[in-house]
């Protein structure tokens, strides 16, 4: 039996991404949904009636929720292939450490660099010391997953497709400060699989400028 | 001849636990490292001056609880518990089928992002601010009521996951009686209720509880500037 998969996103979505990165390494056929945030469609508030958020996995018919359970859940059914999380317990633990570093610090960060006024040198400085943390992480492994691209890898390139964004509204830039960072960056982005499922950067851009004006921010 | 082979194999096993006695958090890996029956050294924290040991476990937060495996550290809470039961195959607290494991994930997620929060700020709150929390909490206590319908425990038979993670609701009501506030009641959470008297009566779990008396004391110091609403 064909497994049935559907994906309720919404495309500038770096949580969204993340799962699209992980279907895509996982070579998995899906039906992907675009779902109006202002107007739920009634699937998305039956999937996840919780927390009516995107995204949604829904594998034969059975919804699961929050994007780093979604993409251990595609790890952990299709596990034959690609393989994003370590099979060593303790490497297991650091992955999920940094995952969750990612989801709350970086995750915040990057909400204050363009939504605070008057704290934007602070706000800069703090997302960069973030970045080379993580930068450290990475030290000289060609991804954060060691010779192969792994789970901190699905979950920070996301962070990198807004990164581009966040440079121009905040003015300041990564490169001489996170170099190692730019060259993962640039090697994620080679992958068929993180190349098809991260946004064109004019067209978030774009989204972004609409989306400050819905914050009322200048 | 099986006690000695025993005890080699607990001397090659090093397992510290730092916390801090009133800690949801620390209380949590405790109770997981019991019901595995592991071996543990425990090491009181004092968060204002914190050891060089944490700091150097975990540089990154500089926050309890943190497991060292053999001189290895793990941090947070959560990913401690996916560790130790991986580690430590045996009674497993996580389901092995991919989709129970990732509703149990689920859960353990939403107590520790909505419940949590909301149970620090009630106890933070007074007056009209801390009836609305009340009220936000009770919604939260009737969705993890549903999900609990009619098993034992969330994790089934015997404690799981999501029941290690919802030691928060331990600390709720202690918070209830400590500041004088009236959220889960067993009029208003019949089920949820009986699944707290389990939870706080299994030999495990109790084991693992702050002292009664101890807690309520340290919560009226912490919070009870603000006075209690009826």
């Amino acid at each position: 039996m064909a497994d049935e998969i559907i994906l309720l996103d919404f495309w500038p979505s770096m949580f969204g991404m993340k799962v699209r990165i992980a279907l895509a390494e996982k070579g998995l056929k899906y039906e992907y949904r675009d779902e109006d945030l202002f107007n739920k469609g009634p699937l998305l508030l039956e999937m996840n009636p919780i927390h009516k958020k995107i995204p949604v996995l829904i594998h034969n018919g059975k919804p699961i929720c929050e994007s780093q359970i979604i993409v251990q859940y595609i790890d952990e059914v299709w596990k034959d292939k690609s393989p994003l999380l370590p099979s060593d317990p303790y490497h297991r633990a650091q992955a999920r450490f940094w995952a969750d570093y990612i989801d709350k610090k970086l995750h915040l960060l990057g909400q204050r660099l363009w939504r605070t006024k008057g704290e934007e040198q602070e706000a800069n400085k703090e997302y960069i010391e973030c970045l080379k943390l993580l930068e450290g992480e990475l030290g000289d492994k060609p991804y954060f997953g060691g010779e192969n691209f792994g789970f901190v890898d699905v979950n920070l390139m996301p962070y990198f497709s807004w990164l581009y964004v966040f440079e121009i509204a905040a003015n300041f830039s990564i490169e001489a400060e996170c170099p190692k960072l730019i060259t993962w960056a640039k090697r994620c982005m080679e992958k068929e699989s993180v190349s098809t499922s991260l946004p064109d950067r004019q067209k978030l851009y774009d989204f972004f400028l609409q989306l400050k004006k819905w914050h009322g921010i200048e | 001849m099986a006690a000695i082979s025993l005890q080699t194999e607990t001397m090659a096993e090093e397992v510290k636990l730092f916390g801090t006695w009133a800690s949801v958090f620390s209380r949590r890996i405790e109770v997981a490292l019991k019901l595995k029956g592991v071996q543990f050294e425990y090491i009181e924290e004092n968060l204002s001056n914190k050891s060089p040991a944490l700091l150097k476990y975990n540089p990154v937060h500089k926050k309890i609880p943190v497991l060292v495996h053999n001189g290895k550290p793990v941090a947070e809470s959560l990913v401690i518990l996916e560790y130790i039961d991986e580690t430590w195959k045996h009674n497993p607290i996580l389901p092995t089928d991919p989709y129970e494991k990732a509703m149990a994930r689920f859960w353990a997620k939403y107590i520790d992002d909505k419940l949590l929060p909301a149970a620090i700020k009630v106890a933070m709150s007074k007056g009209e601010e801390q009836k609305g929390v009340i009220e936000e909490i009770q919604k939260q206590l009737k969705t993890l009521e549903s999900e609990l319908k009619e098993k034992k425990f969330f994790g089934g038979e015997s404690l799981g996951f999501v029941d290690i993670a919802a030691n928060t609701i331990v600390w709720l009501v202690v918070a209830q009686e400590a500041l004088g506030m009236e959220i889960l009641t067993e009029e208003k959470f019949p089920v949820l209720h009986g699944w707290y008297q389990r939870l706080v009566d299994d030999a495990v779990f109790k084991e693992c509880m702050p002292p009664r008396e101890q807690h309520l004391s340290f919560v009226k110091v912490r919070f009870g500037s603000s006075t209690p609403s009826k």
